[in-house]
């Protein structure tokens, strides 16, 4: 490792009076893939961020080749051939423009022609993607119409026509299915092949273990190891991101089951959902499996009351259930931990006292006035319940990491006593520390009489916190498994779409 | 590098004075340095004055600040207070109603208009700008036409001949000129309406509701809040404020000016913004709204003494809201860019 090809060296960045990064350190080889690991809050995003030109960082330098850059605007990071495929690819699409446009949108804006030849455009946007294999594609199509995936592979492609060099991949399997997961890998082996150095953040340890050549591990915003992903293990890993060895729980799931909670038969919503039939009783975790786009988030949202039954019929506690607004099945009891968590969960400028209160404000006031002091004693009992990590009650959630701000979501709830909890990817961008104090906190529900309903694509998580399965593909539920048939295997199998024997 | 992040750090803190305290430090100078300048500024007669003179915009801002919360914006209340003030001269000059009916029906307008904006935009789903600017234009012919062109005055000749039979009442025009405890009744009744916005919208439930809709409507309605009941509500109030505005217009000049309200639009949205950064609160707030229209008040009023000429003062209150938009903006970019 005499002369990497990127080195960042002694990278210093603080927000105000918050420290992101002291003393980070990243190296990447030509043709290298990169792993990048670290909970939430350990500085990989900043760090990235400095390297895309988002950020200039406070201290410490960036060698390219061992000659000294200055990344002080994503322009000039895209100058040195840097590119990021971000988490979030509608940020950097143009939905209304042609693909090839937006293959070709960094060419178009830096040079210096007035017109641009149409065909000239189409004929250098298809050879792109025919170097993606990804020539199915039509070039000439709006980009809107795209899949998520197809949206990443234009991404990619952009970067490949401005002949990048690095190009960084934030989380780009989180909104993927497990076949189009496998797909990207190889355009990313592809890549390496052609001496591209990508550096490659997940969440998900078996696909770094299945593709990264080394790994840096990040804490507290300073490098802790790098491994060679060959020498790895997921608890040497695991290890050096929490800084305590960690040990996977084992869940009893002993205590009684009561009554039936809830009973839908035959829902339907005239679009996604087909003739869905099951239960919960109280006390029960039932896991709700499915790959992206099985049709998941549309059945929590059709139980809410956000998207119209077409048929079929919900029953909460023996009542009959019609609900047209949240309003409704929150008042029967019902609670949605959403899966977008800042878009649909949290007011993420407001307090966490503010947030805390919200569902349930007539509890926290009386026919008048808003009483602050319950808010924020209430505020003060979620903290040290669920152990949320922050200083005050008074903190605007953004600076919260994502598992604080989940538990959050969580927490606000139980001010209601609602009976039952409908999870929609709660472990979605939460670092393993907080994941485990949130099935945690699931598991505590449920033994305390609550129902809950654990919709989730994480098939092993599901496995270890669920009573029961119910596996969800194509807008129906293919299969049911007790807790003691049910392993990975099977579940994936009828997950995408497989029947056995 | 240890320069560069220390000379950061220092802008950043500035910025962060500036927004907390930027208003009133503004606020501050402004009236040490009329008071150096003219000694009839800062004498208690001159401020009831400048009081009075707020108070109708603060009025027509309190109305702008209901529909920011909920993350919309109301352009129409300058032709909706213009539509009350000709309205309520008319119900006493050309049709002798009793005081109670002249001050409910202009509500009632109000209402109106602000339940046609909320159609407009919850809906049919009209980008509120563009909504309130089409109402604000129909407002405005509506009240012109109802006046045919005229301002209403007492025992106004008819377009029908003869002249009006009616007169603006003493009682009425006692909400506009008259005293109480050493107060003008119109500081009386802003200082009111101040009060109860500011109650409502930080102690009581609603507030939270109308705040939370704003910050997050996707989120609040997954709370079990009807989002599109509250935008409603916010308009309608809006509508509300603007026509009350328009009716202490009517008793303060004695007459149904036509257009009163058109020139009142900008300034009441400028205050609304100075308010923002009145002790960083970052949003609209109701006591940010009164600071925002007495920081303008006591600028125009002082420049007023200083004898600037009345068509330069546009450019001042374009300097004001201009600036009072920059500080609100540049920090809350550099705010909102700490999640990292």
């Amino acid at each position: 490792m005499a002369n990497p090809f990127l080195s960042m060296n002694s990278i210093r960045k603080s927000f105000g009076k918050v420290t992101a990064l002291e003393d980070a350190k990243f190296h990447l080889e030509k043709g290298e893939l990169h792993a990048l690991l670290g909970v939430n809050g350990a500085g990989k995003s900043t760090l990235m961020k400095i390297l895309s030109g988002v950020y200039e960082q406070d201290e410490g330098e960036i060698l390219i080749d061992g000659k000294r850059v200055n990344l002080r605007s994503p322009k000039a990071a895209k100058e040195n051939g840097i590119y990021c495929v971000y988490q979030e690819v509608d940020t950097a699409i143009v939905p209304e423009l042609s693909v090839a446009e937006n293959i070709m949108l960094d060419t178009i804006a830096t040079n210096n022609n007035l017109f641009i030849s149409t065909s000239k455009l189409y004929k250098e946007a298809s050879v792109a993607l025919k170097q993606l294999q990804a020539e199915n594609i039509p070039v000439q199509q709006p980009a809107f119409k795209l899949t998520l995936a197809e949206k990443q592979l234009v991404l990619i492609a952009r970067a490949l026509v401005s002949s990048a060099k690095i190009i960084i991949f934030d989380e780009p399997t989180a909104p993927l299915s497990l076949h189009e997961s496998t797909k990207l890998f190889s355009v990313i082996h592809q890549l390496k092949a052609q001496g591209v150095g990508c550096i490659f953040i997940s969440h998900r340890l078996p696909e770094v273990f299945e593709i990264s050549d080394r790994i840096t591990v990040m804490r507290d915003g300073k490098l802790v190891d790098v491994f060679q992903t060959a020498d790895a293990t997921a608890e040497k890993i695991i290890e050096a991101m929490l800084g305590t060895s960690y040990q996977q729980e084992q869940y009893s799931r002993n205590h009684a089951l009561g009554e039936t909670l809830l009973e839908v038969k035959e829902l339907s919503d005239g679009q996604k959902l087909k003739d869905l039939s099951f239960t919960v009783a109280a006390g029960e975790i039932v896991g709700i499996v499915g790959l992206v786009g099985a049709g998941k988030t549309e059945l929590a949202k059709a139980l809410f009351g956000l998207e119209s039954l077409q048929r079929g019929s919900v029953e909460l506690l023996g009542k009959k259930l019609k609900a047209t607004h949240p309003r409704d099945a929150i008042d029967a009891g019902m609670a949605l931990i959403p899966e977008e968590r800042r878009k649909e969960g949290l007011f993420v400028h407001e307090s966490l006292q503010t947030n805390a209160s919200f569902p349930n404000l007539r509890k926290f006031s009386n026919p008048l006035f808003m009483n602050k002091r319950a808010e924020k004693s209430f505020a003060k009992d979620i903290i040290k319940r669920l152990q949320i990590k922050t200083d005050d009650t008074e903190t605007p959630l953004v600076h919260l990491s994502g598992g604080n701000q989940q538990k959050v979501v969580i927490g606000k709830w139980t001010s209601r006593d609602s009976i039952l909890y409908l999870f929609d990817e709660p472990t979605k961008g939460v670092d393993i520390g907080a994941k485990a104090d949130i099935f945690k906190l699931i598991r505590e529900l449920a033994e305390s009489g609550k129902g809950c309903l654990y919709f989730s694509s994480e098939i092993q998580e599901a496995l270890g916190i669920a009573n029961r399965i119910l596996v969800m593909y194509n807008g129906q539920i293919v299969k049911e498994f007790s807790r003691g048939d049910a392993t990975q295997e099977r579940i994936l199998l009828y997950a995408s779409g497989g029947k056995e024997e | 590098m240890q320069a560069v992040g220390k000379k950061n750090r220092l802008k950043e803190n500035g910025i962060q004075f500036l927004f907390k305290y930027g208003a009133i430090a503004l606020l501050i100078i402004i009236i040490l340095y009329f008071s150096s300048i003219s000694e009839a500024f800062l004498t208690y007669a001159n401020f009831t004055d400048i009081l009075r003179s707020i108070s109708i915009v603060t009025l027509l801002a309190l109305g702008v600040t209901f529909t920011l919360v909920v993350g919309g914006f109301d352009l129409s209340v300058g032709s909706t207070m213009s539509l009350s003030t000709v309205i309520t001269a008319s119900l006493m000059v050309w049709y002798e109603m009793p005081l109670w009916l002249v001050i409910i029906l202009p509500i009632l307008v109000g209402v109106l208009v602000g339940v046609l904006n909320s159609f407009l935009i919850v809906v049919l789903g009209i980008p509120d700008l563009l909504a309130t600017l089409s109402m604000m234009y129909i407002v405005a012919g509506f009240h012109r036409t109802y006046t045919e062109g005229y301002s209403i005055y007492n025992n106004m000749p008819l377009t029908a001949g003869g002249t009006a039979p009616g007169q603006l009442s003493e009682a009425f025009l006692w909400i506009g000129q008259g005293r109480m405890l050493g107060l003008p009744v119109p500081v009386w009744i802003m200082l009111g309406m101040v009060l109860i916005a500011y109650v409502v919208l930080h102690h009581t439930r609603w507030g939270r509701v109308l705040y939370m809709t704003g910050g997050n409507a996707e989120a609040a309605t997954l709370s079990g809040v009807n989002t599109r009941k509250v935008k409603f509500a916010a308009y309608v109030i809006s509508g509300v404020f603007a026509s009350m505005a328009g009716i202490l217009f009517t008793a303060r000049v004695g007459s149904g000016q036509i257009d009163a309200g058109a020139p009142m639009l900008m300034e009441a949205v400028a205050a609304v913004f100075v308010g923002y950064s009145v002790l960083g609160a970052g949003k609209p707030n109701a006591i940010g709204t009164f600071f925002g229209a007495a920081v303008i008040g006591i600028l125009l009023n002082g420049l007023t003494i200083m004898n600037l000429p009345y068509y330069a003062f546009d450019i001042i209150k374009g300097a004001v809201l201009v600036s009072a938009l920059a500080v609100t903006y540049v920090y809350a970019k550099k705010r909102f860019s700490q999640t990292g």
